[in-house]
């Protein structure tokens, strides 16, 4: 068990955003929760994430990304779960979180609806559980 | 200035002085296309054997082919089914020396468009060659538009598709939170997660319904039941309606009315609808203890409802982008107001069964106000 880690939700959903809290909370992780791309800017002013779990279309289809980006810069050590509503319905895949997928600065992508054991299994093959 | 669009007229003959007629005869030819400002122009290339003609065409397919019937070599119905076997976009017109009717069948099983009988004078060739031409271009738009349409429907479905996504996504994920018991040792996050799944489920409710409604207006299913009803009646309806949530946000409501009773033939349900629509976003897109203002003015051959609200506003690029099928604008400010971005799309099919429209003027931080009109007739 994790205790104490820091974790950064950025979700435009007040509802996701809120059972990230709880499951991570109650595993004793430290959470931090932004509802866009610039109020995430200003928790990790002063916040370092060890963990972050990101929305992938908020205000601007492609804030997540961005954001990724923006916290893999600041924070190299963090690592980034992209999540999203987006695959599957639009035939849109999105290319795994290898060197490869260029600029997608994301270690792993979830479609929504995610589940903890979900989160767990990318962060220990990640190599932080 | 009108565009030019070249179509490309193969003749395939073996006689020289036939395909040096048809090009000259052509030489000059121009031709507008209905509706559009474009002018058809043909580029004329040449074949003098059915075997050259094949080469030619697998190189790059014309639009419009003049086919020799007899010819050294294959014939003219063996070019027209090779044309088909390798389903060639093209007009293709026979030409033929001896009007016989085992030609003409066979040529019309292949799909030949048109016959023209040697000799041919430059004005019959033209005409023939006109009409290929427009016949080939009107084919070619009713496909492309049914290609849109294809693609209009396939983005109305992914949208859709996503839309109930995002709800289903938080409902399931709340269960998930309730069968594994994760903080539910605290009664309230209980009641929370139940009451949060019950809201957005209300969410995916509203926006079947929204459908449903937008579907059958458009189907044209929906039975109108037109009688003399009072428009301030169900204005006064749905304000009631929208009270116990404007009251809870400190919101108020008003009507402006021109005179005491306002009449017209209309269908009750779908003013119902108009309002409901119009007054629940002005007040869900208000700020906390702002106001809604609902006008009615009787203007002898309509009736002008429009609806003020003193809330968020939207840019003039927004107000732009409402018009679209589930737009939703989506900013910090809206972000926690649910809706199905239907409404807009339902407001403005009822306001057409009016000959009506559906206006917004709107300023950021100030307020909308979203004006309909409907003609009595």
């Amino acid at each position: 068990m994790n205790t104490n880690k820091k974790v950064l939700v950025v979700d435009d959903d007040s509802d996701f955003r809120e059972q990230m809290e709880m499951m991570f909370t109650t595993r004793g992780y430290e959470v931090q929760a932004a509802p866009g791309r610039k109020e995430a800017e200003e928790v990790f002013a002063s916040f370092t994430p060890e963990i972050a779990v990101i929305d992938l279309m908020m205000e601007n289809d492609d804030d997540g990304f961005i954001l990724a980006y923006r916290i893999k810069r600041k924070f190299p050590e963090c690592i980034v779960i992209m999540v999203t509503n987006v695959t599957g319905e639009t035939g849109i895949e999105f290319p795994g979180a290898d060197e490869s997928s260029g600029w997608i600065t994301a270690d792993a992508i979830l479609s929504k609806p995610v589940r903890f054991e979900q989160i767990e299994e990318e962060l220990r093959k990640l190599g932080s559980s | 200035m009108s565009e030019e669009k070249i179509l490309t007229l193969l003749i395939v003959d073996d006689e020289q002085g036939m395909r040096m007629g048809v090009k000259r005869s052509l030489r000059h030819f121009a031709m507008d296309i209905e509706d559009t400002d474009e002018v058809i122009k043909l580029k004329v290339i040449e074949a003098s054997s059915g075997e050259e003609a094949i080469v030619m065409m697998q190189e790059s397919p014309p639009d419009i082919v003049l086919l020799d019937h007899k010819m050294g070599g294959i014939t003219g119905i063996d070019v027209l089914m090779w044309i088909n076997q390798n389903n060639l976009d093209l007009m293709a017109i026979m030409i033929t020396a001896y009007a016989s009717i085992e030609t003409a069948i066979a040529a019309t099983k292949q799909g030949a468009y048109d016959f023209l009988p040697k000799p041919f004078t430059p004005a019959e060739l033209k005409v023939s060659v006109r009409q290929a031409a427009s016949h080939l271009v009107a084919l070619r738009q009713a496909r492309e538009l049914e290609k849109e349409k294809r693609k209009v429907r396939f983005q109305f479905i992914s949208v859709l598709a996503h839309e109930l996504k995002a709800p289903l996504g938080a409902i399931e994920g709340y269960l998930y939170l309730l069968r594994d018991g994760i903080g539910m040792e605290d009664p309230a996050v209980h009641d929370k997660v139940v009451k949060r799944s019950l809201i957005r489920l209300g969410g995916m409710r509203k926006l079947i319904y929204d459908l449903l409604d937008l579907t059958r207006l458009e189907s044209g299913q929906k039975k109108r039941e037109l009688s003399s009803v009072d428009v301030l009646d169900s204005a006064r309806n749905s304000m009631e309606m929208m009270k116990p949530e404007a009251d809870r946000r400190g919101i108020i409501i008003s009507l402006e009315n021109s005179s005491e009773t306002i009449p017209m033939l209309a269908d009750n349900g779908e003013l119902e609808i108009v309002f409901n629509n119009l007054i629940s976003n002005a007040v869900k897109y208000n700020k906390d203890n702002g106001s809604v203002t609902v006008v009615v003015e009787d203007q002898s051959d309509q009736v002008l409802i429009s609806v003020t609200d003193t809330g968020i506003g939207m840019t003039e690029d927004d107000v732009e982008k409402l018009f679209g099928e589930f737009v939703r604008i989506k900013n910090s400010k809206t972000r926690n107001i649910l809706g199905s971005g239907l409404g807009l799309s339902i407001l403005r099919k009822i306001a057409s069964l009016y000959s009506g429209e559906v206006s917004v003027k709107s300023t950021v931080d100030v307020g909308t106000t979203f004006s309909v009109n409907l003609k009595k007739t």
